[in-house]
């Protein structure tokens, strides 16, 4: 049995962590760009350094689907412990190419796909001097093999060496070598016996390049104008920092007197990191911190204070699979529901949803602008799917407008208004007016507490004083209802609908062409922030049925709409959950609205 | 100098004694953190501390209250329960024209905040750090906090059965670069030590034991009036001698010892224990213990290292406050940035 596809299958690559293969993962998905063709990457990888399974999926579509497929065509299988495992995820007609000592028997002894065996052991040893470089260059060997079946030009390969290795010749050298005995190898040992052809395309990837949201989030959080970052490093999210320290050293260090214009300290745990965030944010500057999960319950506590005492703040938080430490190196949305009310007592926080890497790049720079003008935490949620894995993205935009400082008070201004009161609602739209220390005037000095406070922030237990500002922060909920990212719709006056936020979208995208062939037409909303837009409600209310797709087990964001929404549409919404921890794909999405679509009488929720 | 000194009423800021006044205590009658308090605005109106450049930094309990007892005009941040060290940090790192005034109490820094008031140290941020140790909770109604000594006594009769942790101890061990213990009753130290703790760039720790009046104040505390006053061994006498004022005072070679402090200040230690060496680290560490297993509570000046680097020369920062810079300062050029989506 053999299948057949050009440009359209996905090549899954089984190895050990630790042991090399991510820069022959990367030359492989730059050289498969270099064709033309729309790729995307995804790294499944343990919670390990080194010695246990890793994956790695090449996932090339003519459509520039980036979402993850569940079929693998190919298998490079490179990992003895995972070999029994591995075989049977192939589909059938699929092709398998492995290290030629694994025993085909039993489950990996199969009829309907083709084997490649290839001896990288010995290729290795016979291309590679003995040394440190050996077990690394192994998985080159395989980036030639497929190469050559594959029928990529070897000069493209070469390019993405060398921008892999940039500035490096002798790697370059050497690693090209180790291609060059597993092309050599399969010119002169394999014969193509399977369907699969890469052939170069146009008009797909023009001007795109390969990003990950972290970076990205990093990059806006460099022209968001951020100055003190202090974090605790955890999986997913510590490339986010790291990368924010790359930049701020390449780019806010003064070359003559070697001073900094930014501060990165790594605190004791996380309590420690969203408390320096307030305290420099207090003082004026603007300031960050990345997490994951585990971090964000210690953060609490603060998120609290941020809340109440009206203090700026953005919080990433970079979602990994939970409860408790849970997956850490796997992908889930299961901090949306957590998030929006982090702290004890009546809280709301704004929540910022991104998708892509450019919506990473936007809504950290648009974080610190919100977070100063609603002088309040921003948590902006990406997942360890959209922050760790690369993406295929236009390039991102230079900013073209300033910063938003929001309401403060300087010295002259002080002078102009007389008598102020920092939690005086004088705009009536719930936000306040605040100075910052150091204002040269005597009537600057405020005090800033999470306790009990008044109009002019004097400590009161006045009950009327309480619940006036529970409702004026309510109001200020409100205003930031229509300044946060509004929802993405795509609508054709269709009776179905789906909904969905964040990386489900590439699944959705997928979803929605697979349910057109199996004729259901479907329209579209996306969420991208907290306070939901007035706007969702209108969508539902013109749809008969409307899907609510994410990647928790609770159906987290249906939970928030039910809370929300009238009553007469609650009716409206199904629940579409994913949560094994892998990123989600588009039959995830299809399948159940298909069978419910197909079957509307046994529809539960 | 006599031409040059400032009218009687007013300090060398210009500024009158009422200016370093705060809001009426809310604390107990005869609460030592009411003494501190006092002391503390002399401190502030004779060092000359500019109301506006003071960021006055607490936690939670009844010590973290104060801060609005004094100096009214500035700026004020009552926390969350231990974590004030992390929120001073980040205010010195956005501003680092700032005085960062924290009060804590025993609970406040020796239980709950363990883990912050560690790392401050450890850190050196530039700040000014008070405890005002009672060894009780005071707002819960009088439980035993963590700097509580063995074998203490609550009010009803509860012995308390665990080690104290010794602040003082503590920070001289994890490399502090100012450590002092005082007792709220004793404003002749206490005065001085302050303003050397301000004059300081480092942190700087003062242990200040403070009676509870109302749940820590009888026979079988350690943490009592009575018991503080007949147990106090004071190293030394300080004076704080202001920059540029003349150092007049004589006295008999070896018996004071001179710390120029990072400002150009001085401290003048007048020397009790004739032994005592402020900069020695090891000695310092010798004495709390030796002290401690004898029962009597040390205090005065116990360590001092003017030659360390803090927080904020360590991060390098720009002499402008992080805060006031703005897009041109932080944003990267358009052609850097062109060239960093090309790289990518």
């Amino acid at each position: 049995m053999i299948a057949r596809a050009t440009n359209d299958l996905t090549i899954r690559v089984a190895t050990v962590n630790g042991s090399g293969s991510q820069s022959s993962n990367l030359v492989l998905t730059n050289a498969i760009f270099r064709l033309g063709i729309p790729v995307a990457p995804k790294n499944v990888f343990p919670s390990n350094i080194e010695g246990l399974p890793t994956w790695f999926d090449v996932r090339l579509s003519p459509q520039g689907y980036q979402c993850r497929s569940r079929e693998v065509d190919i298998l490079v299988a490179l990992n003895a412990t995972t070999w029994h495992n591995d075989v049977p995820g192939v589909k059938p007609g699929g092709v398998i190419v492995h290290e030629a000592s694994y025993p085909l028997s039993g489950p990996t002894k199969r009829d309907d796909v083709t084997y490649y065996a290839v001896p990288f052991a010995e290729l290795v040893k016979a291309h590679v001097e003995q040394g440190a470089m050996r077990k690394y260059l192994v998985n080159m060997i395989y980036v030639g093999v497929l190469t050559e079946l594959l029928g990529i030009d070897i000069a493209l390969v070469e390019d993405a060496m060398r921008a892999q290795f940039r500035g490096k010749a002798a790697a370059v050298v050497s690693n090209m070598d180790a291609v060059r005995a597993g092309v050599e190898y399969a010119r002169t040992h394999l014969e193509k016996r399977d369907g699969y052809r890469l052939e170069p395309m146009t008009g797909k990837t023009d001007g795109l390049m390969f990003m990950d949201g972290n970076r990205a989030a990093a990059l806006g959080a460099l022209m968001g104008g951020c100055t003190v970052a202090a974090w605790y490093p955890i999986t997913p999210s510590s490339s986010l920092c790291e990368s924010f320290i790359q930049l701020c050293e390449r780019y806010r260090v003064d070359p003559q007197t070697n001073q900094r214009k930014f501060a990165v300290i790594q605190a004791e745990d996380e309590l420690a990191a969203i408390g320096m965030v307030f305290g420099a944010t207090w003082a004026g500057a603007r300031a960050m911190t990345s997490t994951s999960g585990p971090g964000l319950s210690l953060m609490a506590e603060f998120a609290g204070l941020g809340y109440f005492a009206e203090l700026p703040g953005v919080i990433f938080d970079v979602q990994r699979a939970g409860p408790s430490t849970g997956l850490p190196t796997r992908t889930m949305q299961a901090d949306l529901a957590f998030v929006h009310t982090l702290s004890h007592g009546d809280t709301k926080h704004i929540v910022l949803l991104p998708g892509t890497v450019r919506e990473s790049y936007e809504f950290s720079m648009a974080a610190f602008d919100l977070a100063d003008r609603f002088q309040t935490p921003v948590f902006v949620l990406s997942d360890l799917d959209l922050g760790m894995n690369l993406w295929l993205t236009p390039p991102l935009e230079y900013p073209e407008r300033g910063f938003d400082r929001g309401k403060v008070l300087s010295a002259e201004d002080l002078d102009r208004v007389g008598s102020w009161g920092r939690y005086r609602d004088v705009d009536r739209d719930g936000i306040a007016y605040r100075t910052l220390p150091g204002t040269p005037h005597v009537n600057a000095g405020f005090f800033t507490r999470g306790s009990g406070h008044d109009e002019d922030a004097r400590y009161t237990e006045s009950p009327e004083v309480w619940q006036r500002t529970l409702d004026r922060l309510a109001r200020k909920y409100e205003t930031a209802r229509a300044a946060v990212p509004a929802p993405v719709v795509e609508q054709a006056g269709h009776a179905v609908a789906i909904l969905a936020f964040g990386t489900t979208h590439h699944a959705v995208v997928e979803a929605r062409a697979s349910l057109r062939e199996n004729g259901i037409e479907t329209d579209y909303l996306r969420v991208r922030a907290l306070p939901l837009s007035p706007e969702i409600a209108a969508f539902i209310g013109r749809h008969e049925r409307v899907y609510v797709v994410e990647q928790n087990r609770d159906g987290q964001l249906f939970g928030i709409l039910r809370a929300e929404l009238p009553t007469h549409l609650i009716a409206r919404l199904r629940s579409v959950r994913h949560y094994n921890g892998v990123p989600i794909d588009a039959s995830a999405v299809a399948d159940p609205i298909l069978a419910a679509e197909q079957t509307p009488a046994v529809i539960a929720e | 100098m006599a031409s040059n000194a400032p009218p009687a009423n007013v300090n060398i800021a210009g500024l009158s004694r009422e200016i370093y006044k705060g809001l009426p205590t809310t604390l107990c009658a005869g609460c030592g953190h009411n003494s501190i308090t006092n002391h503390l605005i002399k401190a502030l109106y004779d060092y000359g501390v500019q109301p506006h450049l003071l960021a006055k930094m607490s936690g939670i309990g009844c010590s973290s209250k104060t801060p609005a007892y004094f100096v009214e005009r500035a700026h004020g941040f009552n926390g969350v329960h231990g974590r004030m060290p992390s929120i001073a940090t980040g205010a010195k790192l956005a501003n680092r024209e700032l005085m960062i005034l924290g009060i804590s109490g025993d609970g406040d820094t020796a239980s709950i905040g363990l883990g912050q008031y560690c790392h401050l140290i450890r850190r050196n941020l530039d700040c000014t750090y008070i405890v005002e140790d009672n060894g009780c909770y005071g707002l819960t109604k009088g439980q035993f906090s963590a700097t509580a000594d063995l074998g203490s006594v609550l009010k009803k009769g509860q012995k308390n059965e665990f080690e104290m942790i010794d602040v003082c101890g503590l920070a001289i061990e994890l490399g502090a670069t100012f450590v002092a213990r005082s007792f709220s009753g004793d404003g002749k130290q206490l005065v001085p030590l302050l303003e050397a703790a301000f004059a300081h760039r480092g942190t700087a720790v003062l242990d200040v034991i403070s009676p509870c009046v109302t749940f820590n104040d009888h026979e079988g505390s350690t943490k009592s009036y009575a018991y503080v006053k007949e147990h106090d061994v004071a190293l030394q006498s300080p004076d704080f001698i202001r920059t540029g004022a003349e150092i007049v005072v004589d006295y008999e070679p070896g018996t004071v010892q001179d710390i120029e402090l990072e400002d150009g200040s001085h401290i003048l230690l007048r020397k009790i224990d004739r032994e005592y060496d402020a900069t020695d680290r090891i000695g310092a560490l010798r004495t709390v213990h030796e002290t401690r297993d004898r029962g009597e509570l040390v205090t005065g000046l116990l360590y001092v290292n003017t030659h360390a680097t803090d927080l904020v020369a360590r991060e390098r920062l720009v002499q402008t406050p992080l805060a006031r810079l703005g897009e041109d300062d932080l944003r990267i050029s358009r052609d850097d940035w062109a060239k960093l989506m090309a790289l990518a």
